[in-house]
């Protein structure tokens, strides 16, 4: 994969939640999970049967669009969609919250829904992300390379090993023999995705499709190193759904044709 | 040092000028908002005229001319100390270290201001006070400290406004005796409204009006012959200056004659009985109000022990009564009596005071 | 005399400060608390977020004061208007703050790239997290110190004037003595804020241990994969913050 070209309204969105980070993050959730008037589109008002999917803050835009489908193949359903990361989602969840689906960024934390049981049937990977060198535009420090990163003179900026993109971070310099410097480790790909936006920073590591969700707010430099990192996404239905037969539907609906159509689109491989 | 002001400051409709010489007291007589204090604060460098010119010896402290300002030397720097009712001693000062705060301003040690406190200190009496914060000394005390104070900055011109307004009336000897012992000799202003103060403080009197000098002159003469209303109603006071006179116990008079009254203390000691009995030779002067005054076609017979034969030089109104003017005296009867004695000027006739009503001050 | 239910009422808005603060130490491991708050990345936070915030109080102070005392007694057009400006941060959200300052000094803002020319470089740096920490905690310092010169009014400093003593020697024996309350509780107050800021330093200044990662940023990690850690982290900034307050309480009713 080369050339990244990038259009259309999801990746613009994920443009405007690089440039405002944190704010524009939880503005964004809170659009998802307004109750009663939920839903993305075409929302029947006479919705009888509401669908709630917890999803990892990287499944933004996909997920919106995977809704919007399921909704216009489903009368009267309603999909609730909630952002945030997913080991803020799995605490909700463990205390409680009314959730049917649950769509992790990574295994570790399906691992600790599965742990306690909260699962209905067995969670299925249904996309992996890999990671990706994400540079300003021009490419200002000229990095080339995963070993480029490794010097003073780059500003590297990276998510911190306690987080997700942080443990792939790890692992990526691992498999490269690598001993990276950075200037910060960041508590989410989308803070460091944000540095490299501004321009803060010469370089990130993000994933392929935060690199692709950026449009031409930076550009993706690919390293054969990322395939030791592989993250998997991994999707459940939940035991306590309420409305179980839905849920397993909205999950098969991910893992469709037509679901994983729109996460490739978005840069996610295959699992 | 003299002062020469001349300042015009129409918002607050002011335009005066004022002459001080080099070692003098001058009173600054007026009723509330006659113009004292922006007197006072345009000297000192808190207010800019519109128009004028603060001159102290050769130096300019102020000179604005149609609201420019030519001129102008900040307050620190003018030597020009002010003195205000309110002692306003920094609360967070001990009372040395308040008195210090001028001399440490000009930069002297830490040891040399604490040293020109203590000096301060005993010259005013309170040796023991050095240690005490402000809040733990009397009003009187705090005036006498800020006098000391404004004292010990050495300043070239100094600026009393009020000092006694706020003092109790127990008190303001004390302070007023302080004030005639370190103000001699100092060029100085003090901005008043209590007569007495003019008349034991001050060289020269200004009378200030809405705004204006309506009077001025040396104190007893602006005192005894008022020809400003606010002279007049404050002052008209029969001031008769003469010595002590141990023997008689009273104060005898240039013409000769005995004056008795209540002996007001000059202030030089705290306590009643530290209170000094003038020595004979001590300059005095009587004060009594005309209201007091009888006037008798010959000698009274009774018990008042003050009865002088003067010759009637003027006879006026004075609101319901007619002022009686015998050279510098004068006594304010009833139209009634006057008619009874029908009095005309070249009368002589006997003038006669209860002791009781006369104040007696060392000058 | 105070109405029976202003008691009541006065009530429910002291738990609702002191509850979740109770609801938080119930849940400290306090077996493993002492190892927990003695690893390595603690301790470099919790050092981190002292010598920070006393450096960025330190500037408070140095900028402050000076603000305070215009914002006092200055008088020029447009004054309410800066008074409004300085006061923003009060309001604003700090990672408002931490974009602002991102766009003024870092590497591609206003200022960021002259001072990257001058060989500075503010972005990544501690420096920044003082930057950032300065921010939001100034006006805390400002509002409490203004108040109090206006209170305290201009006469002792016309006395000392007369008594020959220049604008700098008044401000520092009489000005500032006579708010000394006021310093100190504004210095409290900027203190504390600092020690919690959090949105604009994640914003700007980056996250990194030793260097930019202060102790409410190393929680926010903590949580991610030790709830133990950042429970017992939390405790400890909790406690700090009411060591701090205290003691100024104290001094400050000693006066």
């Amino acid at each position: 994969m080369t050339g990244y070209t990038h259009r259309g309204r999801a990746s613009a969105r994920i443009v405007a939640a690089g440039a405002v980070g944190l704010l524009a993050a939880g503005a964004l959730t809170a659009c998802g999970t307004g109750p009663g008037t939920g839903g993305t589109a075409d929302a029947d008002d006479a919705a009888d049967r509401t669908l709630t999917v917890y999803a990892a803050a990287s499944l933004t835009s996909t997920f919106e669009q995977i809704a919007e489908e399921f909704e216009a193949t489903h009368d009267g359903v309603d999909v609730e969609l909630s952002f945030a990361g997913s080991s803020d989602l799995v605490a909700q969840i463990q205390q409680g919250a009314p959730a049917d689906v649950f769509a992790s960024a990574d295994t570790a934390n399906m691992d600790k829904i599965v742990t306690d049981d909260l699962q209905a049937g067995t969670p299925t990977d249904f996309a992996s992300n890999t990671l990706m060198i994400a540079v300003p535009p021009g490419n200002p420090a000229g990095v080339a390379s995963l070993a480029g990163l490794a010097g003073d003179d780059v500003h590297l900026v990276v998510c911190a090993p306690e987080v997700p993109c942080g443990a792939a971070t790890e692992r990526v310099e691992e498999a490269a023999g690598l001993t990276f410097s950075p200037v910060s480790e960041e508590q989410s790909v989308t803070d460091v995705l944000n540095k490299v936006i501004t321009g803060e920073a010469d370089a990130g590591l993000v994933y392929v499709t935060d690199v692709r969700g950026a449009g031409d707010k930076v550009e993706g430099i690919e390293f054969p190193e990322s395939e030791s990192a592989v993250n998997v996404y991994p999707i459940a239905a939940l035991e306590r759904s309420a409305e179980p037969e839905l849920a397993q539907e909205f999950v098969d609906a991910v893992l469709g044709q037509e679901g994983q159509q729109v996460l490739g689109d978005a840069g996610f491989a295959a699992p | 040092m003299s002062l020469s002001l001349s300042a015009h400051l129409p918002e607050r409709d002011v335009q005066v000028d004022l002459e001080v010489a080099d070692g003098e007291t001058v009173a600054l007589l007026g009723p509330n908002g006659a113009g004292k204090s922006t007197l006072l604060a345009i000297a000192a460098g808190l207010l800019r005229p519109q128009d004028g010119r603060v001159t102290l010896d050769d130096r300019t402290l102020t000179h604005v001319e149609a609201g420019r300002t030519r001129a102008w030397v900040p307050p620190h720097a003018r030597q020009v100390a002010l003195l205000a009712q309110d002692p306003l001693l920094f609360p967070h000062l001990s009372v040395r270290h308040n008195i210090a705060f001028g001399p440490r301003s000009r930069g002297a040690s830490r040891r040399t201001a604490a040293l020109e406190a203590d000096r301060w200190l005993d010259r005013i009496g309170l040796p023991d006070l050095g240690g005490r914060r402000p809040s733990a000394v009397s009003g009187g005390q705090a005036q006498r400290v800020a006098v000391a104070r404004a004292l010990a900055a050495e300043p070239r011109l100094l600026l009393l406004d009020e000092p006694m307004a706020a003092l109790d009336v127990d008190v303001t000897p004390a302070l007023r005796h302080l004030l005639r012992e370190v103000l001699a000799d100092r060029t100085v202003v003090i901005a008043t409204h209590d007569v007495l103060d003019a008349l034991l403080l001050a060289d020269r009197v200004v009378v200030l009006d809405g705004g204006r000098v309506v009077e001025h002159g040396p104190t007893r003469e602006v005192l005894s012959r008022p020809r400003s209303a606010f002279a007049a109603r404050i002052a008209g006071l029969n001031i008769t200056p003469g010595t002590w006179s141990a023997d008689d116990d009273a104060v005898r008079t240039t013409a000769g004659d005995l004056v008795h009254g209540r002996l007001h203390d000059d202030g030089g000691g705290a306590e009643p009985a530290d209170r000094a009995v003038p020595v004979t030779g001590t300059p005095m002067v009587a004060a009594f109000r005309p209201a007091t005054v009888s006037v008798f076609p010959a000698r009274a017979t009774g018990s008042p022990r003050n009865s002088w034969p003067v010759t009637v030089t003027a006879l006026e109104p004075q609101g319901d009564l007619v002022r009686v003017r015998a050279g510098r005296l004068s006594a304010d009867i009833t139209p009634q009596a006057a008619a009874d004695l029908a009095i005309t000027p070249g009368d002589e006739v006997w003038f006669t005071v209860k002791a009781t009503e006369v104040d007696l001050y060392p000058a | 005399m105070i109405p029976r239910w202003v008691a009541a009422v006065a009530a429910v808005g002291a738990l609702l400060v002191v509850l979740p603060l109770a609801a938080m130490a119930a849940r400290v491991n306090w077996a493993d608390f002492w190892t927990l708050i003695t690893s390595e990345s603690s301790v470099a936070a919790l050092l981190l977020s002292l010598r920070t915030s006393a450096v960025s109080t330190l500037l408070c102070l140095v900028v402050g004061v000076p603000l305070a005392l215009v914002l006092a007694r200055a008088r020029f057009a447009g004054i309410d208007l800066l008074r409004s400006l300085v006061l923003v941060p009060l309001v604003l959200p700090p990672v408002v703050g931490g974009i602002a300052l991102l766009y003024t000094f870092g590497r591609r803002g206003l200022l960021g790239e002259s001072l990257e020319l001058a060989g500075i470089q503010i972005a990544f740096s501690t420096a920044a997290v003082v930057l950032a920490q300065t921010f939001v905690a100034l006006p805390f310092l400002v509002i409490s110190l203004e108040g109090a010169i206006r209170t305290a009014g201009t006469r002792y400093d016309v006395v000392a004037a007369t008594l020959g003593a220049r604008p700098t020697t008044v401000l520092f024996r009489v000005t500032l003595p006579l708010v000394w309350p006021g310093l100190l509780s504004g210095t409290v107050l900027s203190f504390a804020r600092c020690l919690g800021e959090f949105g604009a330093t994640i914003t700007f200044a980056g996250s990194l241990q030793g260097v930019t990662r202060t102790l409410p940023l190393e929680i926010y990690l903590q949580r991610e994969t030790d709830p133990d850690a950042a429970v017992a982290l939390s405790f400890v900034l909790v406690a700090v913050a009411v060591l701090v307050i205290g003691l100024t309480r104290r001094s400050r009713s000693a006066l």
